[in-house]
């Protein structure tokens, strides 16, 4: 009975802590990303946003949960029943299950697998089933069409995204995500990479959806896409799934190019405050960019969606691969080999 | 030399950086929102929001029953009947607006003579049930009652245009 303990309950309790540790806050932050959102859109467009519920309107994320848990689920007669209730909960998984091997600060991370990028890539890539399963098992025309242009959107930039990957993953010299930060310590990979950043950055908005890259969504011809038919909680963890998944990316960008937990200066000051401060900042500022970018942006036309993402985004990226590697050739730059 | 400038422009994002600074600088300026229950807007003293009845300072109902209002009413949302009262005064007993059919013209308090039936400013009297808005006349002359001196400041505010 001890040794059932100690060898095996004991591990799996400490693990399902360790996971509440990153879920539960990830969640909070996923609530205040939809107030962050209406607040700051709203300031940008001279409004104030919501400022009744609470101070400053603080509590409006639980009101809003509190009012979609209490709204009746809708299940449309021409839907696939199962895989309709499989969409949202798969789209809201595979958005938190990527939290396993960010590391948040140095060895604040529930997994450290050495494959940790691809299996970022792997799990941002199939967040685009939870969409198609949606648009498919609805069965009505907006919500097919929605999905379609998700899944082409994403399949298109997720090319590029990889691309931007290989160029770090040649800087660094592994796909440790820890090594990957700690590879920034000199200097973050967005100086080096400033182009590649700027790839990453707008093919995850593309990636996630975003304004101006919104279009599986596009209030105009599709009232909303993918999620028209979704009522109640099925719609709230489509909703969670979404912006999740916006933490997520900003998470990745931050670790890939912007020094993860690393201080912005190697000096005291900024060495007192702890890692995870840091990282929560950088995470912030790039979602306070995704905001910034839905308030000034107007949304593309799907060609020049598509133009974007095979015609520009690809040969840059493609040729910065090439122009990173050659440099480490011919500069005898290969990075540190990790021991 | 012009397609170097427009591709120079073009991969500096020159116009989104521009863009995203106009919304960065709007960001932080004053907000217009008039915060609507706690402050409301300026209501012209023409402003035809719901009906009121007036009466005299003496107590006495200002409406004559001439029905002009009932014959001028585009919408036909105003009923009247009326009989001599025991004094021999001409009055109605019974004065109802439907507010579901009023278009709020404002030709009744244009037509009527002695500035009986008029609209206040008082816009927020939406009900809970559709009944509550076939106003009757007590309540017009109880509208009347809650908003006389508004009524009285807003029609010598507009006399000077008429």
């Amino acid at each position: 009975m001890v040794e059932f303990w100690w060898s095996y309950a004991w591990p799996t309790l400490w693990i399902v802590i360790q996971i509440l540790f990153i879920v539960v806050p990830l969640l909070i932050v996923v609530a205040y990303l939809t107030y962050a959102e209406r607040k700051v859109i709203g300031l940008m467009q001279l409004r104030m946003g919501p400022n009744v519920v609470g101070p400053f309107g603080l509590l409006q994320p639980f009101a809003d949960a509190l009012k979609l848990m209490t709204k009746e689920l809708i299940i449309p007669t021409g839907a696939n029943r199962v895989v309709f209730l499989l969409a949202p909960m798969l789209t809201f998984i595979l958005a938190m299950v990527g939290w396993a091997v960010i590391p948040v600060a140095e060895g604040w991370v529930l997994s450290d697998i050495n494959v940790g990028i691809l299996y970022l890539f792997a799990i941002s890539s199939l967040g685009v089933y939870g969409i198609i399963m949606a648009g498919w098992a609805s069965n009505s025309k907006y919500p097919f069409l929605g999905a379609l242009r998700s899944a082409a959107q994403m399949v298109s930039y997720e090319v590029s995204i990889g691309f931007v990957i290989i160029t770090v993953l040649l800087a660094v010299g592994s796909l440790n995500l820890t090594d990957i930060v700690l590879a920034q310590k000199d200097v973050w990979f967005f100086i080096p990479l400033l182009p590649m950043f700027i790839v990453f950055v707008v093919s995850a908005l593309a990636e996630t959806n975003r304004a101006p890259f919104d279009l599986p969504e596009a209030e105009a011809e599709l009232v909303t896409g993918y999620n028209v038919e979704y009522s109640a909680m099925a719609f709230a963890l489509f909703f969670l799934g979404e912006y999740a998944n916006m933490v997520l990316m900003s998470g990745m960008t931050v670790i890939l190019f912007l020094g993860g937990w690393l201080p912005p200066l190697d000096i005291a000051i900024f060495n007192w405050v702890p890692g995870i401060i840091w990282f929560a900042l950088k995470v912030s500022a790039i979602l306070f960019v995704f905001l910034w970018v839905r308030a000034t942006l107007p949304r593309y036309r799907y060609d020049q969606l598509m133009r974007l993402g095979w015609k520009v985004f690809l040969p840059a990226s493609l040729l910065w691969v090439v122009v990173t590697a050659g440099a480490i050739v011919v500069f005898d730059w290969y990075p540190g080999v990790v021991n | 030399m012009a397609m170097l400038d427009r591709t120079a422009r073009s991969l500096l994002l020159a116009e989104i950086i521009a863009g995203l600074w106009l919304t960065l600088k709007y960001f932080f300026k004053p907000k217009v929102t008039l915060n609507y229950p706690y402050e409301k807007g300026l209501i012209s003293p023409r402003f035809r929001g719901e009906h009121a009845l007036r009466r005299y300072p003496n107590g006495e109902e200002r409406c004559i029953a001439c029905k002009l209002c009932e014959a001028i009413c585009p919408a036909q949302a105003i009923t009247i009947e009326a009989e001599p009262r025991t004094d021999g005064s001409r009055r109605t007993t019974r004065y109802d607006i439907d507010m579901t059919k009023c278009i709020y013209c404002g030709f009744c308090q244009e037509a009527c003579p002695v500035d009986a039936i008029v609209e206040g400013p008082n816009f927020e009297f939406a009900t809970e049930t559709r009944e509550e808005l076939m106003y009757d006349k007590e309540k017009l002359l109880t509208n009347g009652d809650r908003w006389e001196s508004e009524l009285a400041a807003a029609i010598s505010a507009d006399a000077p245009y008429r």
